[in-house]
Formats: C-alpha cells, structure tokens, sequence
C-alpha cells in the first residue's frame, strides 16, 4: 500500500474538518502529523509530549509498545494532545480509509477537549509546559546528578495519584489551599435566636459553657491540617522539608497530574464520543463504496468486546447512541420513569427529537461517573449483557457473578470513583506532636494492596523525612500501617479510636 | 538526531539489568535461565517493573464485563486487560526481557567478582582485530562513507540554497566527508574447548546430573563472553569412557562401576589429536560423585593429569556432586595430590544453593 501523499492528506483534513463543524462539532485548531511506527511508540511512552523529561519508565512503555508492535498485537493509528491548538498523530502506514476514519475520531476529541466542563481548567499550553519541565529537570540532572534526580522522580511517581480531582474547578493556582488553611479566625459558639427573657432556657448557659470548651479544645489541639487534605501532594510541596529543586519537580509532577486527571475521569465518554462522530462522519459523508469493507472492519475492531471485557469506545458509543435515541423519542421525564408497563415503555414514541441536542449537552457538563450514573440504565444494561465478574478462589478463575442491573452499576460507579484510586486523606501533619505525618484511607470495601501501599510509604517517608502513618482496614480490623524509616510495623486500633 | 527515547529506553535496561544482577543468584540455584538461551540473547523472565502507587486490591474484587454466559462462566485467569476502567489489573505479571549473553556474562563478572582470563601467551593466536564502529570526519578515501557524505553535502547545498531541484548534482566538499572509523579490538584470544566430563554411573541421579547442567550453562555463559568462538565436548564414563553429544550427556544413564581415568585417558586423547594446546585454550571441566573404583585407578587418575591433561589444560576443575551412593573420597585424593596446583579447582556441590559458590570458584582463577 503505497504512502499516501502530503497534499492528499492535507485536502482529506480539510474535507473532513468541514463535514465536522458541519455537524456543530466546535474544536481548537488542529496540527496534523504523520510518523511511522517507531515515532508513534515514542510520542505515545511519553504520553504525547515528545519533549517530556527523561525517565526511564518512558523507556519501558516504548519497548512494550515496539515488542507488541512487533509481534502483531497493537496498533496505534492516532493520538491526540489536549493544547490549543491541538496536536494530532497519524502513523503514516495508515490506509486512506483508515486516516479518513481517524481524522473524524480525532477532530471529536479535539471537541471533547474544548468544551468538557472537566477540561475547562487544563492548561492548554501544555506542550510548552512540558518542553519547559523537560528544560528544568534536565538542569536539576546536571547540576545534581542523573540518579539523584531519577531516584527522586521515582518518589513522587509513586505519589502522583494522591491529588484531588474534584478540585478540578478550581483554577490551578488555589487547588488544595482550602483545606491546608489554618481554619477561620475564633467565634463566640452558635446561639439559637430567641427573646431575651427566653435565653437562658433556648441557649443553656450549661450548654454554651460545653460548646465553648469543645471549641477551645479543639483550637488547642491546633488541628493540622485544619480539615483532611485530600490534595497530598500539595500538602507536601507546601510543608515537606525539601531542597528548592525537589519541590520544584514535585510541583511539575503534581501539575501533570491534574493535566492528566480529566482525561482518566473522561476515559468512556470521549472515547465513546469520538467513536460516535467518526462513524457519522463516515457513513453520512465521507466514505466511498470502495472502502466500505476496511470502513467495517476497523470500526468494528475499535468496538469490538475481548473475552468479556468492557471495552470503554464500546461502552461510551452505544451510551451515546442510547441517549440520542431516548431524547429523540421522548424516554425520558417523570412520565416514562415512573411507567411500569414493560410493553408500553417498550413502544414508548414521541416526536420530542432532542436527541442531538442532548448529547451535545451531555459531552459538555457530564464525566465517567456521572454519565454512568445517570444514563446507564436497566435496560441498557440488559440489552448489552453486562455483568459483574469476580474471583473464583478455587481455580483462580474469573467468573461471572451477577447479571443484576444493581450490582452492575454500583461496580462500574466504584471503578470510576476517584478514578479507581483508594481515597488517601493527610489527617494530620503533626501526629502526636511529634512531626509525623498520619494518613487516612477512606475504606469503601476494598481494602489496600498491602506490598504496594509499604512501597509508597517508603517514597512519603522519602519526602516528609519523618514516620509516616497511613489508617486503613485489613480484614474486618482498622489497624495503623507505620513506617518509620527502617521498618514496617502494623496495629490494630480500638474501634473508639477508629471513628 | 539522537532519540530521547533511546536514552530512556537505554536506562530501562540499566535497570533491568540491576534486577537481573539482584536477582543472579536465584536465578543459579534454579537453574530458571538454562534452555532460554538463543544465539546471542537469553530470555529472562522478571516481575513487571511497576511505580507502587497506593491502590486498591482488586484481584479478589474482580470488575465488570460484557458478552453471553451464565452467573458461573469463567471469562478469564486473573490476568489483567490493559483495556477495561481504571483499576481493574490484578494479580502479578512476569514480563520476559531479552538480556545478551555478552552482558549476562558482563553481570556474572560483577556479581561473583570474577576476573578476566589473562591470555595464554601473546603468540598463540591473533588476538586483536578492527572494527568499523563509527564515523570520522578524517580518514583515507578508501573508507570514505559514500552515503554519509552524501547526506551531509546534499543538507550542505540545500541549507545554502545552492541545491537545484531541476538539476540534482551534489558535489561534496571537504567538510561533508565522512569516513568509517576503525576501532581495534582486543579479543581475549581466540578459541576455546571445553570439556566436559561426567560420570553416569549408577550412582548420579537426575538431581545431580541437573546441578551438572546448571553449571555447565553458567560456564558456557562465561567462557562465550571470554572467547571469539568456543567449542563444546562431552565425555561420559563410567567403567568405560565415550565421546557423546549434549543431549545424551544429559540423558544417558548406566549402571556400571566408574573407572576415571577412562575418561582422562579419552580427553587427553582427544586433545592430542583434535585440539592441540598451541592453537585452543582447552578448559576441563569433571563432574562426578566421587566415587572411584579401587585398585589405584586414582593413582592412574593423577598420573593422568599430572603428565598428560594439566600441561596442556587452562584449567582443570572437579565439581563433586552429592550423592546418596558415592562416597566422596576422590576429591580429597586430588586435593592431597595437587595441593598448591594452579590450574586445578575442586569444589563439592552439596546442594543447588552451593552452584553459585563452585562456579564463583572455578571461574575465579582468573585463567
């Protein structure tokens, strides 16, 4: 198959950018590019930004990537860059069907990008970011060392999960600071409003009196942070003793992290998203006769279901299509909730024809949880098969468990929680006076990867320089995981304790 | 342009190669590595190096799926699928990685701190030979780089602007020549033979013929890096000694006495008319349970060695192998006879643990 040529590509972009706003799709400029296999592996280990700073699991990614390449298993025809303008990779192997498809799959991305709500705080000059952290840490590994450096890139990676996604509104600048700060000035305790010869039996002095040394109780301890911190990273830049460069990597590592944080909690809608647009655009506009078969067969690779794993382009089209199609006829409102006559919802038809309309709103204020939450629904669920599957310990087999819309959707909801992270909170930066740092994991059922949570100890240890205590459950019992900077240690706390 | 990602990816091996070297003597007692080797590669199979994150154990958790089947359906072993929702990536993944047997060798020398061979003598054979390695700006015409210099001249012309695109001549100027560089490259020396003797008489097991194998994979290992080319030679005996490939080295079982010096006799045979010490570095390596027939076939054992195979041998080594029949008097025979020998090593091999301390000791002499 030949190459197809430059100026071929560049009339294809232009064509199908224009079938694309056609269909309101509202986007930042595109640069395309085209590299071969080899280039595309290397963008693809450093997440898209081939100007990252060096680290040696970016080299790791890229000999997976060339071996599974090599052998026939994976295949990356496109990636995307969130930056305006957008970037946009094709492998130049790609078949002339193949880039029509993958150009309408990307400008959808690029839709995505600008006008998700989640993505509204991202820094859309990220590839000058990244240039620029690439640029520092090179610095800090020459003034420093390789290693040193390495060794400490190494630190925080195994920390950079622990941010707060949910602070995603807030503008990069003051993410964190709410809950690290000191608290509010001291008030006299809250009094119910009453008239003045009523006030000693609405407002007990007795009462007050008990308020009022909760109060001051609580200030002595001098409570640090004010509130849980669920932004960890922050709270280490912040008051970890670190040299200048260390904080400074921290920060890019913290910053990155956020950068990337939109497109993991977006994973299914965006995928879903551009699967959607690149078939309308293909079907409806762009295809020729002759390609309709590649057309089907590489679509139908995109979306197709491996050994009953949920694929998230499938997922995230078929929510789509769902939604279009229950706005278009009107299965929707209190009405349609609230009927339950399985026949008559079945036939349910009104011209409302809002569908379009719809997912345009939808892609714009929703993430992964959300549209989950609100638009998967019972009969989707069964119309799809979805299943839950868990662990036989017999056979060391995973087996199907539940087909219950219930089950369902409340493990789906989990592994899309906090983007399937545990909640790590910093409870307190001072724990017993003595300058060590307690965590607090949230337990909603799944308890901690135990090697796993003792390795990343070890890196907060690295960083706070002193113990380091994190709260989880193990089993049935709460107990306080210790690492003090030369061993593990493990208790079990009294259940007044835990609360 | 120099790649950032080979960079990365060169310090990925570098850390692979920290886990390898860790984990070397795990992988001699079990002998893990022996079959996995190719031509110039061994294939070694390691924990997926992963960045510990705090996360949730999900092995147990399991996740959701879609497609046919009933409550009880197994839809896979606990693998993960790269593609599924965050989280959903259980259990341990081995990941094979291709180390070459040069820088295996190279690990082996760091761990178990062994020397480098000191050639023989300078004449025995050429021992040094040029490379192409590189690119010079300098150097004769004859090894002028016709396609570097026509690169080099073509971005020249281009760049000035004086490249015609009507009329495509490219003149290469000084400046755009470009000419491969030798580099001279000293081969410890050229050949080696390595002899590898066995006892199989009824008395070694499988057990013990697996410790045999372990050590000779290590030893090849070593003495490949060491040598341009090097040849193997298996002699089994037990009252009777033959020349036998590998696979019957290692597979063959008899049921006779043992007689040594059957085998001494044959591979000094052999060295005489195959592998004359004047053109091989010829290595000996002898396994057995120690357990000789009576009647001095030691004292013909020594006498062997003595005139015939250490005058001619690099090194002669004697590995006992632990056996519930062999009664371990033939390493103290030579011990008492060759004490202070140089090119002789003896080592027991009580148990699988002990292979890295015998091989440590073979091959630290250094010859």
């Amino acid at each position: 198959m030949a190459v197809i040529e430059q100026e071929q590509l560049t009339s294809l972009i232009g064509e199908i950018e224009d079938y694309a706003r056609g269909y309101g799709l509202d986007f930042f400029p595109v640069i395309f590019e085209t590299l071969d296999y080899e280039a595309i592996n290397m963008v693809a280990s450093y997440g898209g930004f081939p100007t990252r700073y060096p680290h040696w699991r970016f080299g790791m990614q890229y000999e997976y990537m060339q071996k599974s390449y090599g052998y026939g298993l994976h295949k990356i025809y496109e990636m995307v860059i969130n930056n305006n303008p957008c970037y946009a990779y094709l492998l130049n192997s790609n078949q002339i069907v193949d880039q029509k498809l993958v150009i309408g799959h990307v400008y959808a991305h690029c839709d995505f990008f600008k006008n998700n709500a989640y993505f509204k705080n991202t820094n859309r000059r990220m590839m000058d970011e990244m240039a620029n952290h690439g640029n520092r840490i090179a610095d800090y590994m020459s003034t420093y060392g390789r290693d040193v450096v390495e060794d400490f890139i190494d630190v925080c990676s195994s920390l950079e999960n622990l941010i707060d996604p949910n602070a995603l509104f807030e503008p990069d600048e003051r993410r964190g600071e709410a809950a690290a700060d000191e608290g509010a000035p001291a008030r006299d305790v809250a009094r119910l409003k009453s008239k003045s010869y009523m006030d000693p039996y609405i407002n007990p002095p007795a009462y007050l009196e008990l308020q009022r040394r909760v109060q001051d109780e609580a200030r002595a301890r001098k409570q640090f942070p004010a509130r849980p911190a669920k932004d960890v990273l922050h709270f280490l830049i912040e008051y970890a003793p670190l040299a200048n460069w260390q904080r400074d990597i921290l920060c890019m590592i913290r910053e990155e992290a956020y950068y990337f944080a939109p497109q993991a909690q977006t994973k299914i809608m965006n995928e879903g998203w551009a699967s959607y647009w690149h078939e309308k655009i293909m079907t409806q506009k762009a295809l020729n006769a002759s390609e309709l078969v590649d057309f089907a067969d590489h679509h139908s690779s995109t979306l197709a279901v491996h050994a009953g794993h949920l694929n998230p382009y499938k997922l995230g089209y078929e929510l789509f299509h769902d939604i279009e199609r229950r706005w278009d006829t009107g299965r929707f409102g209190k009405e349609y909730d609230e009927c339950d006559d399985i026949a008559r919802k079945a036939a349910w038809r009104r011209d409302t024809g809002e569908g379009r309309e719809k997912i345009f709103q939808v892609r714009a204020i929703y993430n992964d949880m959300t549209f989950v939450d609100e638009f998967l629904t019972e009969e989707f669920c069964r119309e799809h098969k979805l299943f839950t599957y868990s662990l036989n310990e017999r056979n060391g087999r995973y087996e199907i468990a539940d087909r219950d819309f219930r089950a369902v959707k409340e493990k789906l909801l989990f592994q899309l929680t906090n983007l399937g992270h545990p909640y790590i909170d910093i409870v307190d930066g001072n724990f017993e006076n003595r300058g060590e740092l307690y965590l607090k994991h949230r337990f909603d059922g799944v308890e901690l990867r135990a090697d796993y949570a003792k390795a990343t100890m070890e890196a907060l240890y690295r960083v706070w320089t002193r113990p380091v205590h994190v709260q989880t459950r193990v089993g049935e019992a709460t107990v306080v995981l210790t690492f003090d900077g030369s061993a593990h240690r493990e208790r079990a706390l009294a259940t007044a304790d835990a609360a | 342009m120099v790649q950032r990602i080979d960079r990365d990816l060169n310090r990925f091996r570098q850390v692979v190669r920290g886990i390898v070297k860790k984990e070397l003597r795990k992988f001699m007692v079990t002998g893990e590595l022996v079959g996995r080797q190719g031509r110039d590669y061994v294939s070694i199979p390691i924990r997926q190096i992963e960045i510990p994150t705090f996360r949730h154990e999900t092995r147990r958790f399991g996740g959701v799926g879609q497609g046919d089947g009933e409550p009880g359906t197994p839809i896979g072993q606990a693998e993960g699928d790269g593609k599924g929702p965050a989280g959903d990536a259980p259990g341990e993944h081995m990941v094979e990685v291709e180390v070459a047997l040069a820088e295996l060798a190279r690990i082996m020398a760091e761990e178990l701190e062994l020397p480098n061979i000191k050639p023989k003598s300078k004449d025995v054979i050429e021992a040094e030979h040029g490379k192409f390695t590189g690119i010079h700006k300098n150097g004769p015409e004859s090894l002028r780089h016709f396609r570097r210099t026509f690169r080099e001249a073509l971005k020249r012309q281009i760049a000035s602007g004086a490249y015609d695109f009507a009329h495509p001549v490219i003149v290469p100027i000084k400046d755009d020549k470009r000419y491969r560089a030798r580099r001279t490259v000293h081969a410890p020396e050229t050949n080696a033979v390595i002899f590898y003797l066995m006892d199989v008489s009824g008395s070694m097991g499988d057990e013990q013929k697996d410790v045999v194998r372990n050590e000779s994979f290590w030893i090849n290992t070593w003495l490949r890096h060491q040598y341009k080319g090097v040849a193997t030679r298996f002699i089994v005996h037990d009252a009777e000694a033959r020349e036998v490939d590998e696979y019957t080295f290692f597979h063959t079982r008899e049921s006779g006495g043992t007689r040594i010096s059957s085998a001494y006799q044959l591979a000094a045979d052999l060295i005489d008319a195959e592998c004359p010490p004047s053109e091989f570095n010829v290595y000996l390596f002898h396994f057995s349970d120690g357990d000789n027939w009576g009647g001095g076939d030691t004292q013909v054992c020594v006498k062997l060695l003595n005139e015939r195979l250490l005058p001619s041998a690099n090194l002669f080594c004697y590995g006992q192998v632990a056996s519930p029949y062999g009664s371990g008097a033939f390493i103290n025979d030579l011990a008492g006879a060759f004490k202070g020998t140089d090119n002789v090593v003896l080592a027991e091999i009580n148990s699988r643990e002990e292979i890295y301390e015998s091989i440590k000791k073979f091959l630290g002499k250094g010859r």
